[in-house]
């Protein structure tokens, strides 16, 4: 997880009003056209319907550390995912890679995530373990706290390396939250949460709310951990177990 | 790739039982782990449910309930639950509802029972019967100090020498040369006919040898018995260590017989046990019976303080620290009785001094207030002899004061007119108490059936026991009153956070552990030892008379020995930390100053001492015995 500042959080660009793609259509048609073999498999994997109730969706939380922000010039040093369910959150079922970016590992980045030169060093290129990242991938939803970083640096290191980006189903704990904040003040909601007319809604803040216990940030797969359980508990406090899983991805 | 789960494994560590286990199974644990979050109100787990994993608390809180829907205990991050349905059929036995948001992590029961397997130490302490860990608590301090815990028996090391009563010191002499010890038992010949139970006769000691024959120039044909003292103090064999070392300092003899079944298997000298008592808890004793006045006496408060303080830091179980507290307490008594003896000139009339309650049952602390009172003969003329008995009451319960012993708030002391009577006086209220209790009258039975005879008549005070237990014993309707009166007092549920827990779900700030602990265990085993007819007087003692007569559930009687020894510990270790802080001591407990470990012991101890007291309750109902 790459945290961005309170004041670029503010001037991201949030959709208005929740646009639900249709997902297992658009997974269909990028198989079609998809020339590079893991990236055809995992798109024919495709996806859950639309209405599938959230409970019995096969999730997978993921979250990268990064070298910067900018997905064009900048590179993943680290990728955590975790599979999970509504349920449970399987750390049997987890992974966690250091990778050799092709940009150059900046200080100041070293600094936020802790991984060095030298451990970068003798990391793998993301195409060695790219066949296994969208094996785990595949037939799931992605859960991340901010889609903007995982969405965007995965479609362009792909591009990178075999001339074709990815696109997949997220569900976005951080829009999540969003959705909340945004609605107008003095709400309900606002009152339970708090009447500061801006709420952070950045991972550790959002994890307070629901009483979640603070988690050192910046390892990816702690960050991955962190986010699976937001979810979780994200559904138990505001939606249900039977909420269509097109009202959360996007 | 093998992913490392820093932030679990950091978690796990810091709690029991995680922190007993090697990195590589804690590792191994992290790597399998699932991860619940519970909103708060959620329903974990139900009754008879399947479960699967064994959940530990990551942050927030849960409630646990019985199968009737009563509240069984609340748990906090660092908790853990459903082990219990792990080792039996994988069926949930209590339910679990979230108190708070919860995170839990979720051990699979193939990992849980792996570490149940192969980790003696995480196995124990997870153990799902309560009162098997708190048996092992108990029998791990047992082994800790196991010379002073011991029986005298393992320091027999060869049988008595002895001699027939018919010979002569000659022949006594020669007997101990040829044997090489340093005392010999004189014993009845076989066959002879005695009116004691005992075959002995009495003892001489090479000291005898030197100042009762040598130095009187006596002929070395006389007879043993005319050298030998008679009347011996004895111990059965199996006192303990500790309260052999008493009765010989107490006594002031260096040899004493160890009588099983009224037959002599061996003699034990000083020497013999000496160097198990590093301190000097017995110095006290022997202060007090030197000291020449009340004055003198009360300078001695501190080292008694320190005695108890010494006695705690060197593993002392609570039955030698309550004997100890009791002995020195006795020995104040009795020092300050022979002090207004002579102050006041002897008795007009027999009379006897009895120690109450707490000092009665060798259960005493340091925090504690006199209870005593006096037994008169019969001839007790009040106009002619109660200002002499006044006089020396007062000297006394002054004295103890000055000692640091409060006076009683409730007047039980021999000051009080009502509680300085004659034999058949006490005989007529014991009587009264029996045959007609009032809630006041049971009240007394609960403080003056605890009597011990610490001067003068001390054979009253066992006539009175006796008395007391035959009659009692017989009286359905007054055990039924003692057994009500003995379930006013209840334990906690348990600890929460920084509270103490009621079973109501209520959570206060602190716990009187006498008040909710030891005196309703004391309170409890008192009616089962009066319904067996037992006249023994420590709870220990009386536990052992009940067990022996068979009327609890197997295995119940081991049990509240546990729940009693580990809460007095407790109670026992918190007044020497106030004591080392400079403090004064009391009887109350915050729970941020228990361990993990105590928490979780006294938690067992607790319910132990609860069902115990429903069990009372079905047994001494009214209307049962009808």
């Amino acid at each position: 997880m790459f945290y961005l500042s309170k004041k670029q959080l503010m001037e991201e660009e949030l959709p208005a009003g929740h646009r639900s793609p249709d997902w297992p259509t658009r997974l269909a048609q990028l198989a079609e056209q998809a020339r590079n073999p893991s990236l055809k498999a995992f798109y024919q994997a495709g996806v859950v319907a639309a209405g599938t109730p959230i409970s019995e969706v096969p999730l997978v939380a993921m979250d990268f550390e990064t070298t910067g922000i900018d997905a064009s010039r900048d590179e993943i040093v680290s990728i955590g995912l975790v599979c999970m369910t509504l349920d449970r959150i399987r750390m049997s079922e987890s992974r966690h890679w250091i990778l050799k970016p092709r940009a150059d590992l900046r200080d100041e980045s070293v600094v936020i995530h802790g991984i060095t030169h030298s451990e970068v060093e003798s990391a793998p290129d993301l195409t060695r373990i790219r066949e296994q990242l969208l094996e785990t991938l595949a037939g799931r939803v992605v859960v991340v706290h901010h889609k903007g970083i995982e969405r965007r640096f995965l479609d362009a290191a792909l591009k990178r390396r075999i001339g074709e980006g990815i696109e997949f189903p997220c569900i976005d704990t951080m829009e999540l939250e969003a959705r909340l904040h945004r609605r107008k003040p003095g709400g309900l909601l606002d009152k339970l949460f708090g009447q500061k007319p801006r709420v952070s809604i950045r991972l550790p803040e959002s994890r307070e709310r629901y009483h979640l216990p603070h988690y050192p940030a910046h390892n990816a797969l702690t960050d991955a951990l962190s986010c699976a359980e937001l979810l979780q508990a994200q559904v138990a406090h505001r939606f249900s177990p039977d909420t269509p899983v097109s009202t959360l991805w996007s | 790739m093998q992913a490392e789960h820093l932030e679990i494994i950091d978690f796990l560590r810091r709690y029991p039982p995680f922190n007993e286990l090697p990195e590589e199974a804690l590792a191994r644990v992290a790597a399998n782990i699932d991860v619940s979050y519970f909103k708060a109100g959620t329903q974990i787990l139900e009754f008879d449910q399947e479960v699967d994993a064994w959940y530990v608390i990551r942050s927030g809180a849960v409630e646990v309930y019985r199968r009737n829907g009563d509240l069984y205990n609340r748990l906090s991050e660092g908790g853990y639950f459903g082990e219990f349905g792990l080792l039996r059929e994988n069926r949930v036995r209590f339910p679990i509802v979230a108190l708070e948001d919860t995170l839990a992590y979720l051990i699979p029961a193939p990992i849980f029972k792996e570490l149940f397997e192969q980790y003696e130490n995480f196995a124990d302490f997870v153990e799902v019967e309560d009162r098997s860990r708190l048996r092992q608590t108990v029998a791990r301090r047992e082994d800790a100090n196991e010379l002073l815990t011991s029986s005298i028996e393992v320091l027999i090391g060869r049988a008595p020498v002895t001699i027939e009563t018919g010979s002569t010191v000659r022949e006594a002499a020669m007997r101990m040369s040829n044997e090489g010890v340093s005392s010999l038992l004189i014993v009845h010949p076989p066959g002879s006919s005695q009116d004691s139970e005992s075959c002995m006769a009495g003892m001489i000691t090479d000291r005898d040898l030197r100042n009762r024959v040598v130095a009187k120039g006596l002929s070395y044909d006389t007879p043993v018995t005319e050298i030998m003292t008679a009347e011996l103090i004895h111990a059965e064999h199996n006192q303990l260590v500790f309260e052999a070392m008493l009765a010989m300092l107490q006594h002031n003899v260096h040899h004493l017989p160890i009588l099983k079944h009224g037959t002599p298997v061996g003699v034990i000298a000083l020497s013999d046990i000496i160097r198990y008592e590093s301190q000097n808890s017995l110095f006290v004793v022997s202060r007090i019976f030197r000291a020449n006045s009340v004055e003198e006496l009360s300078t001695l408060e501190g080292e008694v303080r320190s005695c108890f303080s010494r006695m705690v830091h060197e593993d002392a179980n609570s039955k030698m620290i309550g004997r100890a507290m009791a002995v020195i307490g006795r020995s104040f008594k009795q020092r300050l009785l022979e002090l207004a003896e002579e102050k006041f000139g002897p008795p007009p009339v027999p009379y006897c001094f009895l120690a109450l309650g707490s000092m009665a049952r060798q259960e005493q602390l340091i925090v504690t207030d006199q209870d005593h009172a006096m037994v008169l003969d019969n001839s007790y003329d009040p106009m002619k002899h109660d200002a002499y008995f006044l006089q020396l009451a007062q000297f006394v319960s002054d004295g103890l004061a000055a000692c640091g012993y409060t006076y009683c708030k409730g007047e039980i002391m021999a000051t009080t007119p009502k509680w300085r009577q004659p034999l058949r006086v006490w005989e007529r209220y014991f009587d009264e108490w029996i045959d007609d209790p009032t809630p006041q009258t049971l009240l007394n039975s609960f403080i003056f059936f605890d009597l011990d005879g610490v001067w003068g008549k001390t054979e009253w005070a066992d006539h009175l026991s006796r008395y007391i237990a035959h009659k009692a014993q017989r009286n359905a309707r007054f055990l039924a009153c003692m057994a009500r009166n003995a379930l006013l007092r209840t334990p906690p549920l348990g600890f929460f956070k920084e509270f103490v827990m009621e079973p109501s779900g209520q959570q206060t700030q602190s716990i009187d552990m006498k008040r909710r602990g030891t005196a309703p265990l004391a309170d409890l085993i008192r009616v089962h030892a009066l319904a067996v007819g037992s006249v023994a007087r420590n709870s220990f003692d009386r536990l052992e008379d009940v067990i022996a007569a068979d009327i609890l559930p197997q295995g119940r009687g081991q049990d509240l020995r546990d729940a009693l020894e580990f809460i007095s510990m407790v109670r026992i270790r918190h007044q020497a930390l106030d004591l080392d802080a400079g403090q004064e001591p009391d009887n109350k407990i915050e729970p941020e100053n228990l361990s993990d470990f105590e928490r979780k012991n006294l938690k067992d101890a607790f319910q132990i001492l609860s069902s115990a007291q429903k069990f009372l309750k079905y047994r001494y109902q009214a209307s049962r015995i009808g």
